[in-house]
């Protein structure tokens, strides 16, 4: 064979070998999401999963209520810490960052992005937890997922700042508003639709989290609404559930995880659609 | 009035000292503000370290840096060592990153780069996206239900079959072990190393490659001699962003590495890793020494991560803010 | 002609006492309550000449031995002159001559990059608003500004306009008059008075221009800057604007930056001629009437630009 078609057969391999990659990549997701649904949905669809609380081990039935209410007040928490607090330093940080204290903060903003999910835990159960200020609580999980959100939201939030084009700064100015009118009613408004999509992005991440909150939530079979007390979650319930050896609750464990699924797609297509709708 | 250009308008005079105050408190404060919520954000990582640091004080006055390599772990006599958890970490991020290199960057390849098959870019995009915001738990659940039994029943069998002589593919088989993990942590940073990938080979100049290609060499020798010395820095960068998560990643692992500490070249076997004895024993650990143990593992963890992402960012941002060439 | 609404209504009326403390404590929030009823007396254009000119329009701005430093690189040398009330003056000269950087300097603009430095005097009514006591924001809203591209914010007609006023604090009733005014007074009241709250962004860029105008001239402002406002615009459009500079020009003063040498001899009263000397500083090279610079220029440079030998 002449050297040109060694070169074209070799071009053609790693073409095949490229989309070989790309099958390959994209195959876990639709089997993990097929496996998902096939053995989530019986359980989901069971009467009293939504409603009921978890029976006894072996015992058939039940449900997730305490733990969807969990979810729901951990997170709630966490958000009501994490994005204020989030949306004022990508303020700062696209504003007033334009220096060695934004580029240091930028920074520790990245590697936080890398932690891996236990540490925050840990850092809340040393902070609140050992310390007695709270016990296992809801409360607790939701510092640890506040800290874990900070750095989404924040980053979003001055990637959304940084978009709106100067000239409407300076026309702000230049009627006579001072800086903090300008950046309070105009740019963040005009940036509105990226900051949102960040903070539902990290409460997407939030929801499916289980490391955070093993000692920190700690997770409770009975109702709980107290948020000073330790409170399940979705994701605390999938992890426990797989692991014992009883029927019904690795049924409840694939039908919250299905829930779960569920929950995340839908925040994240929430984001998405939000943005578009900004942009009208 | 004649003159109609005379000043209609009266107005106090614009160099004052008392006005000023006002406005400027204004900015001040909502300055001060800003900065301070910046500021706030390096006390809580500072903290966050501590609170990893401090506990673990016991510990490591205790055990001093032989901790790192020994191999006991034992309650009763409160001997313990982290070899065996560092073992699995890193034997289980590098099958991870050596099943997910490949296949991500011939993914990123084909997602950064003009194809007869574009339409397939938006949905396949897509589905990688998809996964990336799967939770760990829900993985973890589909590889202990799904996954193991598979493994253990047909793949590694038939991996001792073809390379049995190799000390890697020994028998016993078992569903829970090395290699199960390595193969979840690899789905798990798929997405990121796919996504981190192809920003990199797409902010690699055009002109470059057509260049090549005007000379007359194939899309693959374009690539190969191009596109990837060009992008070197940066996927390497995106691969050690990959590795750090890998290397942190808890539940998943957790819920099919086996849960046993030992340390051996056999894949098939079951191990232990940083973060899954932590997830495992924390709640369950009494005393300051036991405890404290967990919390250097936990502060070993996070210090291995901080440096591989530091080195990653610094890669990729570097890269990725091109300098003239 | 132009109407304004007198505004003597709920607010009180302090003295017109130019000193520094008196007088501000007691005139309420904003201190723009006082009446303008000399306003409605605004009514003879009249050609304007030479030295009759000077003296029936006062310097309203005056710039004085200004240069202008970006870190140690300087872009404006020892530039002086005269703008005067009620008049229109053109700043005209090639690209990078230094016109935006000196027109920005009237509403301190620079102060927003870093290393920008002004040394010299530039007095507005007398006062020299580069002093470092000196109100910034005042001065901004009573000089106003135009940009290059139209600028509205991501926001309702409405909310646009009213901006400046609901932020001087201004009654929802006097807001609603002085938006309605505003927009009459820039003609875009009937092309949109019955959409006032859909997107400012919807408009076309010749009406986005005006909006701005009006966003503008809703606060009240004695001066209007202009930099090249018509650059982004289609001549129909461009049009409008000058209309608009000649009928609003008894009620403001105006500097306008323009490439556009025409429109210079069109719309203004005062023309300044600027170059870039050998160390890429801009200077004035010549300032008077436009009648004069356009038919009697007296620097050789000056000719050369008018007559398109260069630039």
């Amino acid at each position: 064979m002449s050297r040109l078609r060694i070169r074209e057969a070799v071009d053609r391999l790693v073409a095949g070998l490229v989309v070989l990659a790309l099958m390959l990549a994209a195959t876990p997701v639709l089997i993990l999401l097929l496996f998902v649904v096939i053995k989530g949905l019986p359980g989901m669809l069971a009467p009293g999963f939504f409603t009921d609380l978890p029976h006894p081990q072996g015992v058939p039935g039940g449900g997730v209520f305490n733990a969807i209410l969990g979810t729901l007040i951990i997170i709630g928490f966490a958000s009501l810490a994490a994005v204020p607090v989030g949306v004022l330093i990508g303020v700062f940080l696209s504003e007033y960052g334009h220096n060695r204290l934004g580029d240091t903060v930028r920074f520790v903003s990245d590697v936080l992005t890398g932690m891996p999910s236990i540490a925050f835990g840990i850092f809340a159960y040393t902070v609140l937890v050992a310390t007695h200020v709270v016990g296992f609580s809801a409360i607790a999980g939701s510092a640890a997922l506040a800290v874990l959100m900070l750095p989404v939201v924040l980053r979003s939030t001055e990637t959304a700042l940084l978009l709106v084009p100067n000239t409407f700064r300076e026309a702000g100015l230049a009627l006579g508003a001072p800086q903090w009118r300008v950046t309070l009613q105009i740019v963040v408004p005009a940036a509105l639709g990226g900051i949102v999509t960040g903070a539902l992005l990290s409460m997407a991440r939030a929801v499916g989290e289980t490391a955070p909150l093993l000692f920190t939530a700690f997770g409770n079979e009975f109702l709980q609404l107290n948020p000073f007390r330790p409170m399940g979650a979705l994701s605390l319930t999938v992890f426990k559930n797989a692991l014992v050896p009883y029927a019904n609750l690795q049924d409840q464990a694939w039908a919250a995880a299905l829930l779960l699924v569920l929950l995340v797609s839908i925040t994240n297509i929430l984001a998405r659609f939000y943005v578009r709708r900004i942009q009208r | 009035m004649s003159q109609a250009t005379a000043e209609p308008r009266v107005r106090p005079p614009l160099v004052t000292t008392g006005r000023q105050r006002r406005w400027l408190h204004g900015d001040q404060l909502f300055r001060g503000l800003a900065v301070a919520s910046g500021v706030l954000l390096l006390l809580v990582s500072a903290i966050f370290l501590l609170a990893l640091f401090i506990p673990a004080l016991p510990s490591i006055t205790r055990f001093g840096l032989p901790f790192l390599w020994g191999r006991d772990w034992d309650a009763v006599h409160l001997r313990f060592g982290a070899l065996p958890f560092i073992y699995g970490t890193v034997v289980t991020s590098a099958i991870g990153m050596l099943i997910a290199f490949p296949v991500g960057l011939g993914a990123a390849l084909f997602l950064a780069e003009e194809s007869r098959l574009n339409w397939i870019r938006a949905p396949l995009s897509f589905a990688v996206e998809l996964l990336a915001g799967i939770p760990s738990v829900v993985i973890g659940l589909w590889a202990l239900f799904i996954l193991t039994p598979i493994m253990r029943d047909d793949v590694e069998p038939f991996l001792n079959h073809l390379f049995g002589f190799l000390p890697f593919f020994q028998p016993p088989f078992s569903g829970t072990s090395f290699l199960t993990a390595g193969i979840v942590l690899a789905i798990m940073v798929l997405p990121i190393l796919i996504a981190l990938s192809r920003d990199v080979i797409r902010a690699v100049p055009r002109s470059l490659q057509e260049a090549s290609l005007a000379l007359g060499a194939t899309r693959a020798e374009t690539t190969w001699s191009v596109v990837l010395p060009y992008a070197r820095v940066g996927i390497t960068g995106a691969v050690l962003l990959a590795l750090g998560r890998a290397l942190g990643e808890t539940i998943a692992v957790t819920m099919v590495i086996g849960n046993t500490p030992q340390i051996t070249s056999r894949l098939f076997a079951q191990g232990y890793t940083l973060a899954s004895v932590i997830a495992n024993e924390f709640t369950e650990a009494v005393g300051p020494i036991l405890q404290g143990v967990l919390f250097e593992i936990g502060l070993v963890l996070v210090l291995i991560t901080i440096v591989v992402n530091v080195i990653a960012r610094l890669m990729v941002w570097q890269f990725t803010k091109p300098e003239g060439r | 002609m132009l109407d304004r609404p007198v505004s003597t209504d709920e607010e009180a009326v302090p003295a017109p006492e130019p000193a520094p403390a008196a007088g501000f404590g007691a005139a309420g929030p904003e201190w723009d309550n006082e009446p303008m009823a000399q306003a409605q007396a605004a009514e003879q254009p009249g050609p304007v000449e030479g030295a009759s000119a000077a003296a029936q329009h006062p310097p309203k701005l005056q710039a004085r031995h200004v240069n202008f430093f970006y870190g140690d690189f300087q872009a404006l040398h020892d530039v002086s002159l005269d703008v005067r009330a009620n008049q229109i003056t053109a700043l005209i000269g090639p690209s990078g001559c230094g016109k935006t950087t000196f027109l920005r300097i009237f509403n301190r603009m620079h102060d927003l990059v870093p290393d920008a430095r002004v040394t010299g005097e530039v007095l507005f009514d007398g006062q020299d608003i580069l002093a470092s006591n000196a109100d910034v924001i005042q001065l901004r809203r009573r000089v106003g500004m135009l940009f290059q591209r139209p600028n509205p914010f991501p926001k309702s007609i409405y909310e646009n306009v009213a901006y400046g006023p609901r932020m001087l604090g201004w009654s929802r009733s006097r807001v609603d008059q002085v938006v309605e005014q505003s927009l009459k007074d820039t003609g875009l009241w009937d092309e949109v008075h019955n959409r006032l709250r859909r997107s400012a962004l919807n408009l076309s860029g010749g009406q986005q221009q005006r909006l701005c105008l009006a966003r503008a001239l809703a606060v009240d402002p004695e001066v209007l800057l202009m930099d090249e406002p018509c650059a982004a615009l289609d001549p129909i459009a461009t049009l409008k604007i000058e209309d608009l500079m000649q009928q609003l020009k008894h009620r403001y003063t105006m500097v306008i930056v323009t490439h556009n040498m025409q429109q210079a001899a069109r719309v203004s009263d005062f023309t300044a001629f600027m170059l870039m000397n050998q160390q890429r500083a801009g200077e004035l090279i010549e300032f008077d009437s436009t009648d004069n610079i356009f038919n009697r220029p007296k620097d050789s440079r000056t000719e050369d630009y008018i007559t398109g030998r260069f630039g």
